[in-house]
């Protein structure tokens, strides 16, 4: 009786994701015992189903990061202390994540280390602090930028962020990894810092656009614009560092 | 730990792979994604009835917090996300069959969004369309359909010809 029955793409689509009901795909079986072409399409997508999980896969075995744990959130002291401990430990193996052989690493494992990871450190280490909070203060503007210039040996400006609420305290020189960087802070009235991370890197003068990123209640947004890698990091709302960074964005260029 | 909560620990690692897939390799928005969804979970755990599918639940808030996401991204000032690239590794002999699967990351990754959650639900996840119809909201036919035209864009793009496989050794 198999010539009686009509097979559409969508029964051999179902076929192929294992979702017919077993008399359903005895009719397909049938049918493709004596069409050699649909036979072919359903080959095709259990192919690309495989493809799909020899890519994929990978992320299964990875290990989960710590930031995902479902328990109940321990007191902020010991956050604070493992994220540091986390971040300190982060430097010493410079990043030595177990990569996956086929998982587009790459650029994210690049800006991580070289970009993300150093700038959350030092807005971690810089931003609560009181009394020392910069290197050169923001009454110095014009030999602050002048200076983090000639040592970043790239074209370093501090941009005015007054219209979103935020004045320069001022900034500093940096070590990171292989190279300089430099730390601008900048305050709100109510005492909330964020600071702009600027480093030249390894990025073969790309262009990015805006990536978002968190640490342990440390927003950080950072992008690639030609030489310089930029991050924007503050305990502020996604949406705010997005407009901080249009911001920032749209003054330096 | 509650047992409803190492549940759904256990389905970390699948969400960390379709969060991956679905934002085109980028491994810090996708973990971001995951800890969003992870964080809606939580706060919501007194909505999920006992008996129902966890790993639906958990998908369908993926969904949502991707969804609202997405809004938010074509409200405001717009935002590309970077494609990673797939590390080839050579010397295997598999050279080839790397640079295709490399293919298939991009040609998923450049697929319309629903379209690509529904291929990944149903081609990664093993969800039953049914599943998909309810995690999604659409109606089932419409995800069998837009599966299908996910899955003939992929064999288009895949057939093209790629001038620009050079080998990369590392």
């Amino acid at each position: 009786m198999t010539y009686h029955i009509s097979i559409t793409h969508s029964d051999l689509q179902a076929y192929a994701d294992g979702q017919l009901t077993p008399d359903r795909k005895r009719e397909v079986e049938a049918h493709l015992k004596e069409h050699a072409k649909d036979a072919a399409i359903v080959e095709e997508y259990r192919q690309l189903n495989k493809d799909m999980h020899a890519i994929y896969d990978p992320v299964l075995t990875e290990q989960i990061p710590s930031q995902l744990s479902v328990q109940p959130r321990t007191k902020l002291r010991w956050r604070v202390a493992a994220s540091v401990a986390w971040l300190m430990l982060g430097i010493a193996i410079g990043w030595q994540l177990q990569p996956t052989r086929l998982l587009l690493t790459e650029n994210d494992n690049v800006f991580k280390k070289h970009l993300i990871q150093p700038a959350a450190f030092a807005h971690s280490i810089y931003s609560p602090e009181i009394r020392h909070p910069v290197e050169v203060m923001a009454n110095e503007q014009k030999h602050l930028v002048a200076w983090l210039s000639k040592r970043l040996k790239s074209k370093i400006q501090a941009p005015d962020l007054t219209k979103r609420g935020y004045e320069l305290v001022g900034g500093r020189l940096l070590p990171s990894i292989d190279r300089m960087a430099a730390q601008l802070m900048y305050q709100r009235e109510d005492g909330n810092r964020i600071t702009l991370y600027i480093r030249n890197g390894v990025w073969d003068n790309q262009v990015t656009a805006f990536q978002y990123s968190r640490y342990d209640g440390i927003g950080v947004l950072y992008w690639i614009d030609g030489p310089l890698g930029y991050a924007v990091l503050g305990s502020v709302d996604k949406e705010e560092l997005f407009k901080l960074s249009e911001h920032i964005y749209q003054q330096l260029n | 730990m509650l047992p409803l909560e190492q549940r759904i620990v256990e389905y970390i690692p699948n969400l960390r792979r379709y969060a991956r897939a679905l934002l085109r390799g980028n491994i810090l928005a996708s973990d971001d994604l995951v800890q969003d969804c992870l964080e809606r979970a939580l706060s919501r755990i007194h909505r999920w009835r006992e008996g129902s599918d966890l790993r639906a639940w958990l998908f369908t808030i993926m969904h949502n917090v991707y969804a609202n996401q997405m809004r938010r991204l074509t409200n405001g000032p717009q935002f590309v996300e970077l494609t990673g690239d797939i590390e080839l590794t050579d010397n295997t002999g598999a050279a080839e069959q790397q640079l295709k699967l490399r293919d298939l990351h991009h040609a998923i990754a450049d697929l319309q969004n629903d379209q690509r959650e529904i291929l990944l639900l149903v081609s990664l996840e093993g969800l039953r369309y049914q599943q998909v119809s309810k995690i999604l909201g659409i109606p089932e036919g419409t995800v069998m359909s837009k599966l299908s035209r996910a899955r003939q864009q992929l064999r288009k793009v895949m057939a093209e010809p790629k001038p620009d496989h050079i080998r990369r050794v590392k």
